[in-house]
């Protein structure tokens, strides 16, 4: 079973000053597949998410990219080794434009980035692909913006091309249409869609529907702890879930 | 029965304030202008002011530039840069003393044992942010302080370094004015790759990495390797001058290595302008001719006066000098970006 999941994640716990926010999760990422982790707050997806990339050690526990120890890697070598990730609360460069954004990813697995006695126009050579990125998120018109003039949907469209332009083999998407209208929430589950060929997408959604409409299987976590786990229909109907979490307004969609 | 959504209390990433004036967008033929003003006023500097004055306009220029390579565009505040500028001073002193080779060798040799200075000291301060960055360097500037004060042997303790030459292949230089023009090409290249470190790939990592750490990291950056290799080359470029500074007043006293040396740097980069990369000369040109001014007019409190004008340009023009009159311009041109 381990050597065939991509991310495969055994006993993993965290403490934060006596306080578990991960409880002994054991996790297997399938290749190629979308995999959800849902739960009410405070459930630890977030928290899950920063293990993963390496933004938090864990306190106990191992994880295992296609079948590497990566357990306490730091988020830079998580990032080489191809797993991307976005960031819930939208976390992105002021001052840099949507295209230099890209452009930095880009740029990022080539050595460009020592070379401090090189003109940083070399990072031209990155702006065609960094523009076909920003179209395919529908920024092409606001390439030149500065992130910090871009409105909310746009940030989160960016921080996806982000994430894209590393190419990578495992996506993590912390909460991808938060606080979007529903156009953008269709036109983001249409790219994840679209983006998740060939490579392993998981999501923390708390939009049952955009959870239905994409995942494979779903993660239900609750106080840490996984509570159940399964295909989407299976999982929506299981008693434990409803009670602790689907019961609530959630089920109805977006919130 | 509803469930509370979107207060989640787990960690988030940080964002850190960025307040820093970006790097000049006027169009080109301004900037052109600038640059040919910038450099007909280094020129002419030696016939307006004493000699001696333009020289430490020179050495304080490129020590605020290097300071600000890390305040600004790296946002690291390094409280400890005298370490850099005067264990400079002192291995160029002495290297000039005892191997009589040109000085601009002597002042190459200064950089860069304040380089190699800077690798163990940086290895452990990039790993802390803010406050507690500008504490381990406070420290271990201090160290080196005190390691000089007591290594008399080499340093001569209080007494300095004295009788440094200013070989140069047998020309005479010990007239301040023709020196002047000797240290100059010295500080242009010191200018020039700050430009070029600020303007490449790297530089772009460095804003990165200052206006978002977790995010730059999320994208494989290794941010503590660029930010000491960003320390280094700001310890060099501050080794430049004061390498130069050593052979410009022919000694090498503790104070070069002093924390208000330091803080002067600090001051000079802030009074001009952080994160404008040129604010420095103006910084350095304001501070150093205002001190020599005072001083030579018989004013015993300098620092009451330097430090006024300084808590005046902090509250009145927070981009300093130079920033203030960079956002007259961007406001006259405000879409053009290079």
């Amino acid at each position: 079973m381990t050597g065939q999941a991509v991310l495969s994640v055994r006993g993993l716990t965290r403490d934060f000053r006596g306080f578990r926010a991960v409880d002994g999760v054991d996790l297997d990422i399938a290749p190629e597949s979308v995999h959800a982790l849902v739960g009410p707050n405070g459930a630890g997806k977030t928290t899950l998410f920063n293990l993963l990339t390496g933004f938090l050690r864990p306190s106990g526990g191992r994880i295992e990219l296609a079948g590497r120890d990566v357990t306490g890697l730091p988020p830079e070598q998580v990032a080489r080794l191809g797993v991307a990730r976005s960031f819930q609360i939208t976390s992105l460069f002021p001052q840099l434009s949507a295209r230099e954004h890209v452009e930095l990813a880009l740029q990022s697995p080539s050595g460009l980035g020592w070379r401090f006695w090189r003109s940083a126009k070399l990072m031209r050579r990155y702006a065609e692909r960094a523009d076909e990125l920003l179209a395919m998120v529908g920024l092409a018109d606001l390439a030149e913006a500065p992130a910090d003039a871009l409105a909310y949907g746009r940030k989160r469209a960016l921080e996806l091309a982000i994430a894209l332009a590393l190419d990578p083999k495992v996506l993590l998407l912390d909460e991808p249409t938060a606080g979007m209208g529903l156009e953008d929430v269709d036109r983001t589950v249409e790219l994840i869609a679209w983006v998740r060929r060939g490579r392993t997408v998981v999501l923390v959604e708390h939009n049952m529907s955009v959870v239905g409409r994409l995942a494979d299987r779903v993660t239900v976590l609750q106080a840490g702890k996984v509570l159940v786990e399964g295909p989407y229909e299976q999982v929506r109907a299981d008693e434990r879930v409803i009670t602790a979490y689907l019961g609530s307004a959630d089920v109805s969609g977006s919130h | 029965m509803t469930s509370t959504v979107d207060t989640t209390v787990e960690p988030r990433p940080g964002r850190a304030p960025s307040g820093l004036v970006a790097v000049g967008r006027a169009p080109g033929w301004v900037r052109y202008a600038l640059l040919a003003a910038g450099l007909a006023v280094a020129l002419w500097l030696p016939n307006g002011l004493y000699p001696a004055v333009a020289v430490d306009i020179l050495c304080w220029a490129l020590f605020a530039v290097a300071v600000d390579l890390l305040l600004g565009f790296t946002g690291l505040m390094s409280f400890g840069h005298a370490a850099y500028w005067g264990t400079s001073a002192y291995v160029t002193g002495l290297v000039a003393i005892n191997a009589g080779v040109p000085f601009p060798v002597a002042v190459l040799a200064g950089a860069l044992a304040a380089a190699v200075l800077a690798v163990p000291i940086g290895y452990l301060a990039v790993k802390r942010t803010g406050i507690y960055f500008a504490m381990v360097t406070l420290a271990f500037a201090q160290m080196v302080y005190f390691v000089a004060n007591e290594w008399r042997s080499v340093t001569r303790g209080e007494n300095g370094l004295q009788g440094v030459p200013r070989e140069l292949f047998g020309l005479d230089l010990t007239d301040e004015y023709y020196f002047y023009y000797a240290a100059l090409p010295i500080v242009l290249a010191g200018l020039a790759a700050a430009w070029r470190i600020v303007h490449s790939p790297f530089g772009r990592v460095l804003v990165g990495i200052r206006d978002n750490p977790a995010r730059a990291r999320a994208l494989g950056y290794p941010v503590h390797r660029y930010k000491l290799t960003a320390f280094v080359l700001s310890a060099f470029l501050a080794g430049l001058g004061g390498g130069l500074f050593a052979i410009g007043h022919r000694l090498v006293a503790l104070d070069t290595l002093h924390w208000t040396t330091s803080g002067k740097a600090v001051i000079v980069v802030v009074l001009g302008g952080i994160g404008t990369l040129w604010g420095g000369l103006l910084g350095a040109a304001v501070l150093v001719r205002l001190e020599d001014w005072l001083s030579f007019s018989g004013f015993e409190a300098v620092g009451l006066v330097t430090g006024g004008i300084f808590v005046l340009v902090v509250l009145l023009f927070r981009r300093g000098l130079w920033g203030s009159v960079a956002a007259l311009v961007q406001r006259r041109w405000p879409t053009r970006r290079n």
